[in-house]
């Protein structure tokens, strides 16, 4: 059986290859067939690997063979099977696989049916190879391989050149943090000799000391590659804009699977972490302010997907948090729970634009409860377990990122509250987003409902977004036990009531209208800070400013090759020179004979003293 | 030698206005023959010019060059003619200023 784990990312791989070369004659049900099956088989070969691995878990490492050797430096093209691993697998291949078929009803329309599934197969491929490398430069393929995927993707509808500009924001701004990332791996293999993420731990131990420059810079540099490709600050920019793509896209690589990478790269390269605590509290940092900024701005959107999207970046921040403040199985918990709800607020989207004549305007949309009833739940669970209700699998995850990080020494309590906060307001837009789109009375008449296809994968996502928290991760042994003390009480108490009370904010604002906040909201001052929001805190105009124009004018000034222009200087003069002379040869054998003579009297003249 | 005796001077006057003539027929005339020919005449002013000064001194030498020059213009002549024919065929006329494919 574990030999087998080579299969899982191979067989969507082949898929995938096979679209690409015979899509455009397959019949749609074989594209269909073949795009879904092959996740499908992916996902029961780990169901099957982990069923085996949890009655023995004990981690194992499957070598293929050697990708290259250059003297002592040779990475095996080799997968690392632990619990961490497996939690990450089964959620790339689980909710994967209920998005392939999500995408069969979402995408029947479009032309591009096989490119979409080819694109989405290669994506899960990359994915899987990313989780699964033992070594850090076979992760750094599945990481460049899945920022490859998320481009093609988001610029699916590439005739629509917004969407491909939007494609390329995602891929150059993922790109910034990739270099940070490659420059932390050169530094490691340059200190440590190998680039083996177990024996990086090893080497790791015995090289450096808690507190050593060396791990904060190579910490810090793996920071700013999980930054740029889990979309926070200050390299988030892209997300939103991300959300161009499809939308079940939008649930698997933006919501589930590929921005949640740099929370598992810094989960698997934890014991690096441990050796430099300034780099986790970055990391803390990073996340917090995350998630707030995020929050506040999902609070303003009116995009449906964006509000989603603006909400994935707050709770990767939470994810960061966790991190941080070493609670890396409560952070990694959360990442498979965030999965579940935000796939399933995602697919429930998607309906919703699916059956609503592609209108992303929330306040468009209002009263489908009763017509989308599906949706509706799917809705409601998924909102519940963003805003962490009680006994939602979302409470679970958040509850235990919250206690730990109030344990932390000395900012504990302030990270405490700024996730409390962060709670709150997650509460109050993700019922805003309820309140609006399924209450009230309806703006836009559906003209149809989910079909088969898409109920199931949102009522599977419903049940795992009720009870996955209910699932015991099987990482006990990959990260270090958290320490088993547990605050007071009370702070239990807030934690499980600030969501509560988010939503009866909501309510009262969006539902009954009990709440008037029209007043506040219309005075100048709130006005722009609301502007302020909506734009993302102003950092996609920042950047716009500090790097987007310079960059292009740069480009507008080299564009006329300025330094040929010196180089075009000898040319031009050499060229003159040369029209000058080449007049002389006319070709005229009198003309030359003339000159001769000409020249041949003067010679004769100087020589007899004439001059 | 007696009873002609034309002082040199005037033979180098003579031949001076031979060369002349040759090399304004060769600077003027746009026929290729005519050319040729002056370029003949050219050589038989020398040639006299040559005779007349190794007369005047009783050396052998004048008319050594003079045979010489005389050789050297049948080559001239021989290899002119072929120049003359390959160009009255490429280029159909025999004026020389058609033949000015070499320029710039």
């Amino acid at each position: 059986m574990r030999q087998l784990i080579g299969l899982i990312p191979l067989i969507p791989l082949l898929s995938s290859v096979c679209l690409m070369l015979l899509g455009g004659r397959l019949p749609r049900l074989w594209i269909g067939l073949l795009g879904v099956g092959s996740v499908g088989l992916a996902a029961l070969l780990t169901g099957l690997t982990a069923v085996d691995f949890l009655a023995n878990p004990e981690p194992f490492q499957l070598t293929l063979w050697v990708w290259m050797q250059v003297g002592n430096f040779a990475p095996g093209v080799a997968f690392y099977f632990d619990g961490l691993t497996l939690v990450m697998m089964s959620v790339i291949t689980g909710v994967g696989f209920l998005i392939h078929l999500f995408s069969t009803e979402f995408m029947e329309e479009d032309k591009s049916y096989a490119r979409y599934f080819a694109y989405l197969n290669m994506f899960v491929a990359a994915m899987l190879i990313l989780v699964m490398a033992d070594n850090l430069l076979l992760l750094y393929l599945g990481w460049e391989g899945v920022g490859v995927c998320s481009y093609l993707l988001v610029g699916f509808w590439y005739q629509n050149s917004a969407n491909g500009q939007a494609a390329r924001k995602a891929f150059i701004v993922t790109r910034i943090g990739d270099t940070a990332m490659a420059l932390g791996l050169f530094l490691l293999f340059s200190e440590l000799g190998t680039l083996n993420i177990q024996a990086l731990g090893v080497a790791a131990n015995e090289t450096w000391q808690v507190g050593d420059k060396l791990p904060l810079i190579a910490c810090l540099l793996l920071l700013a590659g999980a930054v740029g490709k889990s979309a926070q600050l200050p390299l988030h920019t892209w997300l939103p804009d991300a959300m161009a793509g499809p939308t079940p896209v939008s649930a698997l690589i933006h919501a589930a699977t590929m921005v949640t990478a740099g929370v598992y790269l810094i989960a698997r390269t934890h014991e690096l972490y441990l050796l430099a605590p300034i780099a986790m509290i970055a990391v803390a940092l990073v996340g917090l302010t995350t998630s707030l900024m995020a929050a506040f701005t999902a609070l303003t959107q009116r995009d449906i997907k964006r509000i989603l999207a603006y909400s994935t970046i707050s709770q990767i921040g939470y994810m960061f948090l966790a991190l941080g403040v070493g609670a890396w199985s409560a952070g990694v918990f959360h990442l498979m729970t965030h999965a579940f709800f935000k796939a399933l607020l995602f697919l429930g989207s998607g309906a919703i634009i699916h059956c609503l004549h592609h209108e992303h305007d929330i306040f468009k949309m209002g009263g489908l409860r009763t017509r989308m009833p599906v949706t509706f739940w799917s809705f409601m669970i998924g909102s519940a377990a963003l805003a962490a209700l009680p006994m939602t699998s979302g409470f679970f995850s958040k509850d235990q990122i919250l206690l730990q990080a109030y344990q932390v020494d000395d900012i504990g309590p302030w990270l405490w509250l700024g996730g409390l906060l962060g709670a709150l307001l997650t509460a109050i837009y993700s019922f805003r987003l309820v309140f609006v789109v399924f209450f009230g009375k309806a703006n836009t008449e559906p003209d149809r409902d989910t079909g088969w296809r898409m109920a199931l994968p949102l009522s599977l996502l419903c049940a795992l977004a009720l009870f996955g928290g209910w699932i015991m991760l099987p990482v006990a042994e990959v990260f270090p036990v958290a320490s088993g003390l547990h605050p007071a009480h009370w702070v239990e108490y807030v934690s499980i009531a600030v969501p509560v009370v988010g939503v009866v904010i909501a309510y009262l604002v969006f539902y009954s209208g009990q709440l008037r906040v029209d007043g506040l909201l219309n005075r100048p001052s709130m006005q722009s800070l609301q502007r302020f929001w909506h734009s993302g805190w102003g950092l996609d105009a920042l950047y716009d400013r500090l790097f987007v124009r310079p960059y292009y004018a740069l480009a507008a000034l080299f564009k006329g090759e300025p330094v040929d222009a010196v180089y075009g200087l000898i040319v031009a003069i050499n060229q003159t020179l040369n029209g000058w002379l080449a007049e002389g040869q006319s070709g005229q054998m009198r003309r030359y004979l003339i000159s001769m003579v000409f020249g041949l009297i003067v010679v004769l003249a100087i020589m007899l003293g004439a001059f | 030698m007696d009873g002609l005796n034309i002082p040199l001077s005037h033979i180098l006057l003579v031949s001076s206005l031979l060369f002349a003539v040759g090399m304004l027929g060769l600077m003027m005339r746009r026929n290729i023959i005519f050319i040729l020919m002056s370029l003949e005449v050219m050589l038989n002013s020398t040639a006299l010019a040559f005779v007349a000064a190794g007369a005047h001194w009783g050396q052998p030498d004048g008319q050594i060059v003079f045979m010489l020059i005389l050789s050297v213009a049948a080559a001239e002549v021989a290899v002119g003619l072929g120049l003359v024919l390959q160009i009255q065929r490429r280029f159909k006329s025999l004026d020389m200023d058609n033949a000015n494919r070499m320029q710039g």
